[in-house]
């Protein structure tokens, strides 16, 4: 099924989406990868107070999107340069963390952790995957970016970007269904 | 004795990172659409026709195939009647990188101590592997190897007595493990015999074979075949979405070992397996 989905995420809507559904994404969404999760984490735990843990967070995640991503350098005339997804695990040791601070969805390849899923499950969030290697592709789905926070560290970088159309398929649904489990036996049994 | 200045190496490297990233080699590119031709899953079959149309805007708008341009991986051969004057080779060659990586608008993906982790910004130092070879040549091969693929990689220290059946089983394992993470379809290279670490540098080289070659020896051909073909069999798929094509090849390459062992090493690359030769 291909649905239209739109960023800040309505909570309601998401659950109705099942692990294989093809979506498309609109709205606002947020990069960040390894150095800039360490870099919330740290700062989340370092805060004493409900109120210091939100505001140690650049971007207020609530109904958010992060997409686990670092694109090469913008050409002249370009928003961003390409622009694909990096593999989601490596993110797995700060993400219940966040999903339990109001993070939504998350836009990666790849597995994650059973600790992510049960996060997942636990807060009605979504894990989407979009398409490994396709960075020139999705590129075009990106109308607009601009660094926020952690200049420093280059590609790695927070970015709040906009994006229209973002194709991607739900793999882990707020009922903690998980695509890449079921994808790989259906394939399997519908050719024996 | 032929004389070559490193000035003409760097600008060499230079176009050299920059194509490899915009354009993958056309054996790479035949063997992704005739995947697309072929695949029976459906999500799959949308996965391998998003790539090919990844490809073309690649090519028509200069932009890289992937956002993981790679850390520069280089096989050198240097013909040792050949003189090379000016810089040192390997400041050559990463002049080359920082130039391509800067002026191709390439991803700076290098950190500089491991555990501290600042970037390099400008994507050296390049991971250089040279060899000395009879005449007065030099031949360049870049392979920018993403990290996704990289880090699902892994070394098999087999015995004698695990013998063909091992070597399948290992290499499926790896794949099987590497599942979604790795942006299937693959391109599995595999190193076979040497020691430890030999085994890990022939899986890298088996990467940056053309997709159609086959090992020249027979017993070692037919092994390629036929370990695609238990691969092929799991229906993990394109991006581990079921499928028939989750590696696009499997190279091996060997080297004589010790009595007591079979190194193996299996090193795991995606659909964008970048390779770029040129001898000067
Ligand atoms: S594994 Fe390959 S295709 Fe996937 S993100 Fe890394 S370089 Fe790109």
């Amino acid at each position: 099924m291909n649905k239209k989905i739109q960023i800040p995420f309505d909570k309601e809507e998401l659950k109705e989406l099942r692990a294989g559904d093809y979506v498309y994404l609109s709205g606002t969404v947020y990069s960040a990868r390894d150095a800039a999760h360490k870099r919330m984490y740290e700062a989340v735990l370092a805060a004493d107070s409900e109120e210091a843990k939100r505001a140690a967070l650049p971007f207020d995640i609530r109904n958010q999107a992060i997409y686990y991503l670092g694109p090469t350098p913008a050409p002249e005339g370009h928003v961003i340069g390409s622009a694909g997804p990096t593999t989601a695990s490596r993110m797995d040791k700060y993400t219940p963390m966040l999903l339990d601070m109001g993070l939504t969805g998350m836009i990666g390849k790849g597995k994650r952790s059973p600790e992510v899923r049960e996060a997942v499950v636990r807060n009605g969030c979504v894990y989407f995957a979009a398409t490994g290697g396709a960075g020139a592709l999705l590129s075009k789905c990106i109308v607009a970016s601009e660094v926020i926070a952690y200049d420093d560290l280059g590609t790695e970088a927070i970015r709040k970007m906009e994006v229209r159309d973002f194709p991607a398929v739900v793999v882990i649904d707020s009922l903690g269904n998980n695509l890449y489990e079921t994808a790989v036996e259906d394939y399997l049994a519908s050719r024996k | 004795m032929r004389n070559i200045h490193t000035d003409v190496i760097t600008e060499a490297v230079k176009k050299m990172c920059i194509e490899a990233n915009l354009a993958l080699a056309p054996d790479m590119e035949a063997c992704i659409r005739h995947a697309a031709e072929v695949e029976d899953g459906a999500l799959g079959k949308k996965i391998l026709d998003s790539l090919i149309e990844n490809m073309e805007i690649a090519k028509e708008e200069s932009i890289p195939i992937c956002q993981d341009t790679g850390m520069a991986v280089f096989f050198v051969e240097v013909g040792q009647d050949l003189h090379i004057e000016g810089a040192g080779l390997t400041e050559a060659i990463n002049e080359g990188v920082r130039h391509g990586y800067r002026d191709g608008y390439l991803r700076k993906s290098v950190v500089a101590d491991p555990l501290l982790r600042t970037n390099t910004g400008d994507n050296t130092p390049a991971i250089i592997h040279y060899d000395i070879v009879p005449g007065d040549a030099l031949t360049i091969t870049i392979a920018p190897k993403g990290f996704g693929s990289e880090n699902m990689s892994k070394v098999y220290m087999l015995k004698p007595a695990d013998g063909e059946e091992g070597i399948r089983a290992s290499v499926l394992d790896a794949v099987k493990n590497a599942g979604p993470n790795a942006c299937p379809p693959l391109f599995v290279g595999v190193g076979l015999g040497g020691d430890f670490e030999l085994a890990a540098k022939l899986a890298k080289k088996a990467l940056t074979r053309d997709a159609d070659s086959r090992h020249p020896d027979a017993h070692i051909a037919k092994l390629e075949d036929e370990i695609l073909d238990l691969i092929n069999q799991t229906g993990i798929g394109p991006g581990g979405l079921g499928g028939k094509t989750t590696a696009l090849s499997v190279k091996i390459e060997t080297y004589p070992t010790h009595i007591a062992g079979m190194p193996l090493a299996v090193n795991m690359c995606c659909h964008v397996n970048r390779h770029r030769s040129v001898t000067l």
